[in-house]
């Protein structure tokens, strides 16, 4: 950025420059003037004393925006979500199953902290279970912008840059002056290192205020402590709703939030399964542009060129490699440092037009529908979910993966609240359900992370609008978002997710990953519509019979009053509802609404909640031996008991039996492309064709 | 108010039909049905020789196992019960009163039998087609929304009332105006006018206009009511006075006089007690502007409600007509409307004075 200002302005020495930051400033000034005084002339001499070079932490010192500092309540979200993300791509990458505590609490300014929604500072504690930092990295980890492990792999992690964390401290600086404080441990028999650090933010580098060795009761892991200005209020995209959020989809982590009002919020964890590592990978040619083609021909350690673009890239093979040098006109021999200029251009030009297989796709580490499936029944009220992972695409050379996943229905505790609240007789004009309109809700992950702001410019948005969902059974205005009980999970991994700004909040349309985002929202569609269907089906049958049931005693009595009062009532009575019985098809409604414990037939990865049981393979909630695990998410433990026990016995036994299959599959998740097709084939399949015979049989007996 | 020993009605008798269409079924094992004349466009004809829209024969049944039809049922079923308590109580009564009569909540439901007045009116209309019972005789009276004043003397309940010597007012046209109800005791008048608008009944009744011309003047404010129209028919029954009707010039006002003309199509079973088939229109009609010479701009642009309506009434075989073809045809490519207060434009007294005098002078009418 420096340096292309600088030469812009060697070109036009005239005009002043505008785009470091020192200048805008200075042309604000000058523009708020209200008489300016006659136009001073500068030398270019005078000019060139002016210009400096601008550390990547001045520039963001002024452009916090970029990274998601704009407000003290979104810097707030920011700098928990960062360190966060940092706790869990430490975890994952060591094989931990992660167990991060967040601690927020207001600080008073220079008195006793006032309530948090006064607060304007918080100090922020992020802790983990994770391997720990080796203590001479802790001080650049933390003070120190674009330092990190992450950026120079093709490795899908929460993280990319390694700006977040050490920006999030920066910030802390910037607007309470207050150090950041880490505590860091790699093992129980290695010491617990204390540090306070800052950032230099001429030069980019950390200044150490305070390193000591500390005894630590955690016998391995990292807390960051900082202090930053901000605002805490709830509901849309505040700290709490990214806890939720996380949470849904990473069913493996253990939280613990201590929210600034003093509450304990403990999240448990409902899946055990570490998500596999994903592996590197080296780029796609497809994924590089020319500037970086030439940046890789100067560095690579491949004296051939052929030998370079089999060694640099994934799938180009030697011979591949060769095609492609002699498609561009050059020598497979030749040294790729002294292929520059046109030839680069040639080279560039013959790769994209070369036939080159898609990347290898194990770098990548989806959550896995059993996974999301867990999150979504663990943490939101439904009477359906369902979760769905397409089969890895490539978008520019990366690999991703889109998962979805869908929860519909308010609980089967609202259902019966529902059928409860009767009593009170309708007026003229007043409807019998009253918020019928509220529209579904979206939540959006990018490598598991929750993406809270810029909703709607992002591609996971817009293909949820231009989804038909009318298709499934669930109204939707033009151009809005479906309308229902109903919450929307979109899920997308990848090496490089294509965000539209630093601050990673939405993701870019590429036609390819919107498509794919599409085939699985249609997917998730059309098991909620053929759940839809079949309650719909199971109501009307029901409620036919009750109509006639209620009506039959109106008539009756009518009858009775227009004859006079001489009416025989229980004989008419009985004979209209044995009609009515006959009518509505009889004993076949218990059945259709599933109170003989079928399973959901023809609904892969679902599970559906009604007042009467669970179907489906339930996942299970992990025993913690935390005395206070009992969860905050809307399946609280006691609600839990009391809906396994109304299961009936045998819908039970099959449903855990159907757990250990999932959970045996599950750890082989993350395979290539026909691994996958395999086992989401086999699975309902087989749970379906058990069911079903089950069912059959049953029927036959009676 | 029923003595002890009353006899059971006609009327009574036919309700109670409705119950033993549930009995029987039920005994028989079979849906309960009641088949009710349909009351649409479709199912009404024009018999051209009588001048009376008549019901066609389609009937459309009614069950009560049957998912979208078991409310119906059961509500009409529920109406009949309170049309026969209003019977059997000799009483009468309003729709809306029936309406909350028949509206309580479904025992152990949270559900009401009705939820509008909406649904029971057509109901009300149903038992009046299937029973051949008319709402009068069902006991059920409309609003008393018409006006009448004139050299005619009425007996209304024992009361003896000189429609001559009601002032400006006028007597206010009870819904049931059966003989047994109202007797005309004696009309010296040659001619009824039926005036779409209070304004101008008002207008004509401040001028005494019934004495200068010697006719009664009837009102209905907007579409007649069944007891000015019955009254109406009545008068020209009896009385044989010939009818005129007077209304806006708008399709509206065209409908309005076919109505009174041949009967609706909503209630072509009663055409034949309500129609006069040898009613004229006098006006407005689309050729008065010119005529009289009102000014362009006191006509209303037609919009494309009244377009396609006008476009409908130019289809019923009842405005087949060649002077009703032309009529229509000539407001629609005027493309303008005109209110009867449009003529206060010339003269406030210009109905009374100019416009009537010369009409009736000319018979300058259409059939």
């Amino acid at each position: 950025m420096a340096k292309r200002s600088r030469k812009q302005h060697r070109s036009k020495p005239e005009k002043p420059q505008r785009s470091t930051p020192e200048k805008q400033e200075r042309s604000e000034e000058s523009a708020s003037a209200p008489a300016p005084a006659p136009r001073t002339t500068v030398s270019a001499v005078e000019m060139g004393a002016r210009q400096r070079e601008i550390s990547v932490s001045e520039f963001f010192t002024k452009n916090r925006h970029l990274l998601g500092f704009d407000n003290p309540r979104k810097a707030l979200l920011t700098c928990v979500k960062e360190a966060v993300d940092n706790a869990l791509d430490a975890c994952e990458e060591a094989g931990i199953l992660p167990d991060v505590t967040i601690k927020l609490e207001p600080v008073g300014n220079g008195g006793p902290p006032p309530a948090a929604s006064q607060a304007t500072r918080f100090r922020i504690t992020v802790g983990d279970n994770g391997p720990g930092i080796v203590r001479q990295q802790i001080p650049p980890i933390f003070a120190k912008l674009l330092y990190g492990s992450k950026f120079h792999r093709l490795r899908m992690s929460r993280g990319q840059q390694g700006i977040g964390i050490s920006a999030a401290g920066m910030y802390g600086q910037l607007t309470t002056g207050k150090p950041v404080q880490i505590i860091s441990r790699t093992g129980a028999k290695s010491p617990a290192h204390f540090f306070e650090v800052q950032i230099d933010t001429k030069k980019n580098e950390p200044l150490i205020l305070e390193k000591k060795q500390i005894d630590w009761e955690s016998p391995r892991g990292t807390q960051v402590t900082m202090e930053v200005e901000g605002r805490y209020q709830k509901g849309r995209a505040s700290v709490d709703e990214y806890v939720e959020q996380t949470i849904i989809a990473n069913p493996h982590v253990k939280l613990t939030y201590l929210t600034p009002e003093g509450e304990t919020k403990e999240l448990p964890r409902t899946y055990d399964q570490v998500p596999e590592s994903p592996r590197e990978i080296k780029p796609h040619p497809y994924g590089i542009e020319l500037g970086m083609l030439l940046k890789m021909l100067q560095d690579t350690k491949s004296h051939w060129l052929s030998g370079f673009l089999a060694g640099d890239f994934s799938r180009v093979s030697p011979r591949l490699a060769e095609d492609i040098c002699k498609a561009a006109g050059l020598s497979p021999r030749a040294r790729p440092r002294d292929v520059l200029g046109q030839p680069a251009e040639n080279l560039y030009k013959a790769i994209q037009a070369t036939k080159i297989m898609a990347p290898p796709t194990n770098c990548l580490s989806p959550i896995g529908e059993q996974a999301i499936l867990a999150g979504l029944y663990q943490h939101l009220k439904g009477d359906f979910y369902t979760a769905v992972s397409r089969p890895p695409a490539v978008y520019r050379g990366n690999p991703f993966v889109i998962e979805a996943g869908l929860a519909y229905g308010r609980g089967p505790e609202q259902a019966q609240a529902d059928q409860q609240k009767q009593a009170i007789p309708l007026a003229e004009g007043e409807e019998e359900h009253g918020n019928e309109h509220e529209l579904a809700r979206v939540i959006r992950y990018a490598n598991r992370v929750p993406l809270l702001y810029q909703q709607s410019a992002c591609a996971i948005f817009k293909s949820v609008l231009d989804t038909t969902w009318r298709n499934y059974g669930v109204t939707q205005s033009r151009g809005a978002l479906p309308a229902g009980p109903m919450v929307i999970f979109v899920h997308m991994a990848s090496v490089w997710v294509p965000f539209t700004s630093e601050s990673k909040e939405a993701i870019a349309e590429y036609d390819e990953i919107s498509k794919e985002i599409t085939l699985a929202l249609r997917e998730c569609g059309r098991r909620l519509g053929a759940f839809l269907r079949r309650r719909e089906r199971a109501y009307s049958e029901q409620s036919r019979r009750d109509i006639f049931q209620l009506y039959i005693e109106e008539v009756v009595d009518s009858c009775n009053r227009l004859k006079g009062g001489k009416l025989p009532v229980a004989k008419l009575k009985e004979q209209l509802q044995k009609m009515a019985m006959k009518v509505t098809g009889g004993i076949k409604t218990d059945e259709v609404l599933g109170k003989n414990g079928s399973g959901p037939e023809g609904l892969p990865h679902s599970i559906i909640v009604t007042p009467e049981g669970i179907e489906g393979e339930v996942p299970k909630v992990i025993a913690e031996p935390s005395p206070t695990a009992n969860g905050n998410g809307p399946h609280s433990a006691g609600a839990k008991d009391a809906e396994a026990s109304t299961v009936t016995s045998k819908t039970k036994t099959e449903t855990e039996a159907a757990k250990g299959r999932g959970h045996g599959r599950a750890r082989r998740e993350g395979g290539g492309r026909a691994a996958h097709r395999t086992k989401t084939d086999r699975r309902p399949r087989s749970a379906h064709a058990t069911a079903a015979s089950k069912a059959r049989a049953r029927r036959g007996k009676g | 108010m029923a003595a002890k020993t009353r006899k059971v009605t006609t009327v009574e008798k036919k309700l109670i039909s409705v119950a033993d269409v549930v009995i029987d079924a039920a005994q028989r094992r079979r849906d309960p049905t009641l088949s009710i004349p349909v009351r649409s466009l479709s199912n009404v004809t024009f018999d051209e020789k009588k001048g009376l829209i008549e019901l066609g024969k389609r009937k459309q049944a009614r069950s009560f196992f049957n998912v979208g039809m078991a409310k119906k049922f059961m509500q009409t079923v529920l109406v009949a019960d309170a049309l026969c308590e209003l019977q059997r109580a000799n009483l009468t009564t309003s729709l809306r009163e029936i309406y909350y009569r028949t509206k309580h909540t479904i025992r152990n439901s949270h559900e009401n039998t009705l939820d509008t007045q909406d649904e029971s009116d057509p109901l009300i209309e149903d038992l009046e087609v299937t029973l051949a019972a008319l709402r009068e005789e069902l006991h059920v009276r409309a609003e008393n929304a018409g006006s009448i004043v004139g050299p005619l003397v009425l007996v209304d309940d024992g009361d003896t009332v000189d429609c001559a010597r009601l002032g400006k007012g006028g007597y206010s046209v009870p819904s049931i105006v059966e003989p047994e109800y109202l007797e005309i005791r004696r009309c010296t008048a040659d001619f009824v006018l039926l005036v779409e608008k209070g304004t101008q009944w008002n207008r004509l009744s401040e001028d005494k206009f019934w004495r200068t011309h010697n006719c009664v003047l009837l009102t209905g404010n907007g579409q007649p009511p069944r007891g000015v129209r019955r009254l109406a028919r009545r008068l020209h029954e009896e009385k044989k006075l010939p009818v005129y009707v007077l209304v806006d010039n708008d399709p509206w006002g065209y409908y309005i006089y076919s109505v009174i003309k041949q009967g609706s199509i909503n209630l072509a079973f009663e055409s034949q007690r309500m129609a006069i088939p040898k009613a004229k229109f006098m006006g407005l009609s689309s050729a008065d502007p010119e005529t009289y010479g009102l000014p362009r701009n006191v006509g209303i642009k037609l919009n494309d409600k009244d377009v396609s309506r006008a476009k409908e009434l130019l289809g019923y075989t009842w405005f087949q007509k060649k002077d009703w073809q032309t009529e229509i045809k000539r407001m629609l490519s005027s493309g303008l409307k005109y209110e009867l207060d449009a003529l206060a434009n010339k003269d406030f007294q210009f109905l009374t004075k100019k416009y009537l005098p010369r009409k009736l002078k000319e018979k300058d009418w259409l059939d």
